[in-house]
């Protein structure tokens, strides 16, 4: 509470970021963990919520005659754009949101600052206990069907050791013995030695993980070779194996002279090399900074549009990524190779290719429980760097690249290429995507004391799992079985809308096809249930089940919305000529990013979906997306009006 | 121009995709599917046919179309203007969408002689669909039957029958909706005034405010400013009792200025006071279907990297067409909606563009054209009875060798629009992009007459009316229907407004990249969600 200089600021405007000559008056809060924009209008209440873990930076601009712009960009992709009246006070927000949005870390009280420890929902002790168990890796990996004879459980990294950011529980082929498993780690970057990350039971190929050898131009390391030879003897189908560096050519010759590199061809036994050129987390970074840049244009032309896409080079490096993951899922289920895939030092492109295979591989993990597991096993516990990729807290702004966005966008690409065949919807990616950003949950923190003091996403997740299932999804559909195999023709790559203009709730369709098939899915199943009840009983029952199930034409969930109450609203249509007819009067505004907060609130506790909540979504306030509308007044948009 | 189009069998059953349940497939044992072909033609100055074209989808079970249609050229060749022929025989490869696509081309530049005609008239009452269930009368509706029918109009618009013979204007159908007090003679000194003979009429009358969209050609203003006081007295009477109308012209004020020096022009202020002009540029003609082309390439090459195609991809520039062309008709809808006043449209034909935008409107305003019928009849009014030249529009779509000035493809561009709109609003409206597919291959490739033909006038000479078979019947049909709703309509009293970020606005790869297996997924889902709907519709019902 400390950094809080001033607590409450009144006549501030909020700008809408997509038609900046619409704003809403109103009065700023500063919170601990939030701030609040809380619009003033008698009636509808409607509040704008921002986590401050979630902000990204914050900026200043000079002030002008209007008041002084504080421009607030968040990790999640929303854009605030205040104007503060009196730049003292504008000075004031600044510093406070800056110091505020950058939780310190401090040796004595590590890591206390962050939301995660402050989140407190309505669930006792034991229950927040439970919570961490409710995924558990050995499950997932016993339902691979290990371990076997060929892989086993090696208690090597039990004590971090060995590896300091590998799990515990690792699986080695079943000839690797400690001293091999030691020698091969000595001879990897930071001691990541080739371990087990997919197992397919049917043909017994896997894909194995681990960071580059310290080859240099020369060395060698004899455990390392037996190390492969033994992953590649406990595939008994195949001869060889690939071993798969994903970045290009020049950056693993270039890691040659830091002695480090790549697998000499020569000094191993079968094996097969292959780069695939997935460019470092700093082109990536540089990227989608480009991308959002294109986003954010106001009032871009398809043409600046489409051209700012392009040359920030985003959906180029998705494909790679998609690309990859093809290559290795290709090689274990059609050729039954096994793979070992490897980068710099293994926890970023390797992961992401290694998640995006098992993806491709395996339909357990288009479920909604199997992405989260999924999540947890290559990503939390092979020691993705959360805090610094996401910028948790202040640190290298080097360090910081949208790796696990990049995963989350080849999923969704994915599901547009094959709707039917996941079962979560896109809703559910984008709520991991803010949560891995917004600290409010312990999974992506990378501290041993979270478990005893924070809450579980998992869990949240699955309690909610409603709002996240696709409602097209049929575990026997033909698109759902066995391997994937999308297309990677460029034009299949789309620019996702729906996460990174996210907040820009006119760009999106007013009407959602999912919801209305969620609801019509929903009714059908009540619908046979009831059909099954009433086979059951006597038959002069009949006429009294039969009133039950009559419905009207529209299903129940999508009476409650009035569908078209946003619809009804012009968009820029660079009108700017009627400049003498003033339109209707203007009524409570309804078409903004924002959700009216007010029956969210009280529930924020159990609910707990925090940052969906305060920012306000439609697409991710998962409870009645369409009720919001309801409040959303028609005749509100004067911007079509201004003057050219 | 003759063209032929020879495809494998797999490409034909693709093309008519839509229609292919099992009943069709039997009404189509007498040689329907070799039916699947279309040509048309338009009346020259010497004699009625100036150009015949068809596509033609050789299957096996064509022969029999394929000996008349060496019957045809034979004749062809055999009258004496074939000396000036040209006859070209190209066997090419098209690669479209990674499907081989063989395709012979025969393309002559010649003008028909009657006889050549009279030979491809038989040809073509062999082409007629089989199917003889449809109704007597062609088409859905009619000039005079529309007007019969908005009762709120009948105080102060009238029906004219000015046009019976076309000679008036020879685009227009026979009967129009003008002003009440316009009298003939005055229309007939307007049309004068108007590029064309397209003087004002009316196209949309929008009941919540009694606001009209009217749409006509260019005034011929000319450089020395001319006046014509029946042109000015008429629109003034179309808004009669308000203080203003907008006048919304779809090219820039500078092409408006070039188009006076060359006898076009536009309404000044002065004489027209109580009317506003806007202007929006809106591409046409030849840019549009360069467009097209380079877009179509950029489709077809599945190995390019991600950079090329998104630069090929905006170099087209096909989606900065679809946003003009929704954003203009955004402000269209705006100004009669929430403005509430009357407008006028053209470009300079007032045949491409004004029918694009006043049909966009349309859609976006009024619940009724929303339906499947309603579009349907939509389009029939607005495209085919106002005289959009299919025929020269249509006739060869991206692949064509020849670069033919009236190529077009506002009709494909229209398409893409509403399936914009579809996508933003997938409840709001009652037809399915099945349907649009069909709507865009029987434009260029068809068995029914209704796209035949630059106009009315044209249709009625070849008796299309009496030998042909009406689409927009055809797909009126109740098994054609179950395939073209959409399953999920919830009808709303509300505009549908669009938006036009280019966020928003999509490829329209069901269409574009039609032949790809993803497109297979995307119908996958659209069964899927169609068997939802009946298995929850049988289960509330029962």
């Amino acid at each position: 509470m400390e950094h809080i200089r001033l607590p409450k600021v009144e006549n501030v405007r909020l700008l809408d970021r997509v038609s900046p000559r619409r704003s809403r008056v109103g009065t700023l809060y500063l919170t601990a963990t939030h701030t609040i924009f809380v619009e003033n209008k008698t009636g509808v209440r409607n509040e704008t919520w921002v986590l401050h873990s979630l902000v990204c930076s914050v900026e200043k601009q000079a002030a002008a005659a209007s008041g002084c712009s504080l421009l607030i960009h968040c990790k999640n992709f929303q854009v605030l754009h205040f104007v503060v009246p009196r730049e003292q006070e504008c000075h004031d927000v600044h510093l406070s949101l800056q110091r505020l949005s950058q939780p310190v870390l401090c040796l004595a009280e590590r890591h206390t600052e962050l939301y995660c420890f402050s989140y407190k929902p309505n669930v006792d002790e034991k229950e927040r206990c439970q919570e961490w168990d409710f995924l558990d890796l050995k499950a997932d990996y016993s339902r691979m069907g290990l371990p076997n004879s060929l892989w086993k459980l090696s208690p090597v990294n039990q004590h971090y050791k060995v590896s300091d950011s590998y799990p515990a529980d690792l699986f080695v082929p079943a000839s690797a013995t400690p001293p091999v498993i030691v020698g091969s780690s000595k001879f990897r970057s930071r001691g990541r030695f080739p371990t087990l990350s997919y197992y397919s039971k049917e043909n017994h190929a896997a894909i194995c993980r681990s960071s580059q050898p310290l080859s240099g131009f020369s060395a060698r390391c004899l455990e390392d070779e037996q190390m492969l030879e033994a992953i590649l003897r406990s595939n008994p189908c195949s001869d060889f194996m690939y071993v798969v560096d994903t970045r290009p050519k020049l950056n693993a010759i270039a890691n040659r002279a830091a002695g480090k590199g790549y697998e000499n061809e020569d000094n191993y036994s079968n094996i097969k090399f292959q780069f695939i050129g997935i460019e470092n987390i700093h082109v990536m970074r540089n990227s989608q900074q480009k991308m959002l840049g294109a986003c954010e244009l106001r009032s871009p032309s398809m043409s600046d549009f489409l051209e700012g896409l392009e040359s920030s080079g985003w959906l180029k490096h998705i494909k790679a990524v998609l690309d990859a993951g093809i290559f290795i899922a290709k090689a274990v289920a059609e050729e039954g190779v096994s793979v070992l895939v490897h980068c710099s030092d293994g926890w970023d492109r390797t992961a992401q290719v290694c998640s995006v295979a098992c993806v491709l591989l395996d339909p357990y993990y288009r479920t909604l429980r199997g992405l989260m597991v999924l999540i947890e096993k290559d990503w939390v516990s092979f020691g993705h760097k959360f805090s610094h990729r996401c910028n948790h807290l202040v640190g290298d702004p080097k360090e910081v690249s949208p790796i696990i966005d990049q995963f989350l966008e080849c999923v969704w690409q994915l599901m547009e290429q094959f709707p039917c065949a996941f079962e979560f919807n896109a809703r559910f990616l984008i709520t991991i995507h803010s949560h891995i950003y917004s600290c409010q949950y312990g999974n992506f923190i990378d501290l041993k004391l979270l478990r005893e003091r924070t809450h579980s996403l998992w869990s949240y997740l699955w309690k909610n799992q409603a709002d996240y299932i696709n409602p097209l999804y049929r575990p026997d559909h033909s698109q759902t079985q066995g391997l994937l195999r999308p297309s990677t023709a460029p034009y299949c790559f789309k620019f996702w809308r729906g996460l990174y203009n996210r907040f820009d709730q006119g760009m999106h369709p007013r009407q959602s096809v999912e919801d209305y098939l969620r609801a019509i899915r929903e009714e059908t199943q009540q619908l046979e249930e009831q059909l099954k009840i009433a086979h059951l009983e006597q038959e002069q029952e009949w006429s009294v089940t039969q009133k039950a199930v009559t419905f009207d034409k529209s299903p129940t969930a999508w009476a409650l919305g009035n569908d078209l109450g946003l619809a009804n609203t012009p968009q820029d249509y660079t009108g700017g000529f009627i400049t003498s007819s003033p339109c209707q009067p203007k009524a409570p505004d309804g078409r903004r990013i924002l959700l009216t907060q007010d029956s969210n609130q009280t529930s924020e506790s159990n609910l707990s979906s925090g940052s969906d909540q305060e920012s306000g979504i439609a697409d991710v306030s998962c409870r009645s997306p369409l009720s919001t509308d309801s409040t959303r007044d028609p005749d509100s948009d004067e911007a079509a009006y201004s003057a050219a | 121009m003759w063209r032929m189009l020879c495809s494998d069998s797999r490409y034909n059953r693709r093309a008519e995709a839509p229609c292919a349940s099992p009943a069709t497939t039997c009404s189509s044992r007498t040689g329907r599917r070799a039916a699947l072909g279309r040509f048309c033609c338009s009346s020259g100055t010497s004699m009625p046919l100036r150009k015949v074209w068809k596509t033609f989808w050789a299957t096996p079970a064509s022969s029999l179309m394929q000996a008349t249609v060496k019957k045809v050229w034979k004749t062809f060749w055999a009258t004496p203007a074939s000396s000036l022929m040209q006859a070209t025989v190209k066997k090419e490869y098209l690669n479209l969408q990674g499907r081989l696509l063989s395709s012979v081309k025969i393309c002559t530049c010649s003008s028909l002689t009657s006889q050549a005609w009279s030979s491809v008239s038989t040809l073509h009452a062999l082409s007629r669909p089989s199917d003889a269930n449809l109704p007597d009368q062609w088409g859905l509706s009619s000039p005079e039957k529309h007007y019969s029918q908005m009762k709120e109009l009948h105080d102060r618009w009238r029906l004219s029958t000015v046009n019976r013979e076309y000679l008036v204007c020879p685009s227009y159908p026979p009967a129009v909706i003008v002003p009440k007090n316009i009298d003939d003679d005055m229309l007939e000194k307007v049309a004068k005034f108007r590029q064309g003979g397209r003087f004002p009429v009316l196209c949309y009358y929008h009941k919540k405010n009694g606001t009209v969209i009217m749409r006509s050609s260019q005034p011929l203003t000319g450089a020395n400013r001319k006046r014509c006081r029946e042109d000015e007295q008429l629109l003034q009477a179309a808004i009669e009792g308000s203080d203003k109308g907008y006048i919304i012209d779809t090219r820039s004020s500078q092409q408006a200025l070039q188009a006076s020096m060359t006898g076009g022009g536009f309404e000044s202020k002065s004489c027209y006071s109580s009317w506003k002009r806007l202007h929006r540029q809106m591409e046409r003609g030849k840019a549009l279907q360069e467009s097209l082309i380079k877009l179509v390439e950029a489709c077809g090459d599945e190995y390019h990297n991600m950079d090329r195609w998104l630069s090929k991809l905006e170099n087209s520039k096909w989606l900065s067409h679809v946003q003009t062309a929704l954003s203009t008709a955004g402000l269209l809808a705006e100004c009669v909606e929430r403005d509430g006043h009357s407008v006028l449209v053209y470009g300079s034909e007032g045949k491409d563009s004004t029918l694009l935008i006043s049909t966009l409107a349309q859609l976006i305003m009024d619940p009724y054209c929303r339906t499947l019928e309603g579009f349907l009849a939509l389009l029939e009014r607005e495209w085919v009875q106002a005289g959009h030249p299919f025929q020269q529009r249509c006739a060869h779509s991206a692949y064509s060798h020849a670069r033919l000035q009236q190529e077009s493809p506002v009709f494909l561009l229209l398409l893409d629009c509403v399936w914009q709109l579809w996508r933003q609003f997938p409840l709001a409206l009652g037809f399915s992009e099945a349907l649009l597919l069909r709507l865009a291959t029987e434009a260029y490739a068809s068995n029914y007459g209704t796209f035949l033909c630059n106009s009315d006038q044209e249709r009625c000479v070849l008796g299309l009316k009496e030998n042909t078979h009406c689409l927009f019947q055809a797909l009126l049909r109740p098994r054609e229907r179950d395939c073209y709703s959409n399953p999920l309509y919830e009808p709303t009293e509300l505009a549908i407004w669009p938006s036009v970020h280019p966020q928003s606005l999509q490829l329209w790869r069901g269409f574009f990249l039609r032949r790809t297996p993803q497109a297979r997924h995307l119908e996958e889902v659209q069964e899927e969600i169609r068997n939802m709907v009946i298995k929850w519709g049988k289960l509330a019902l029962s």
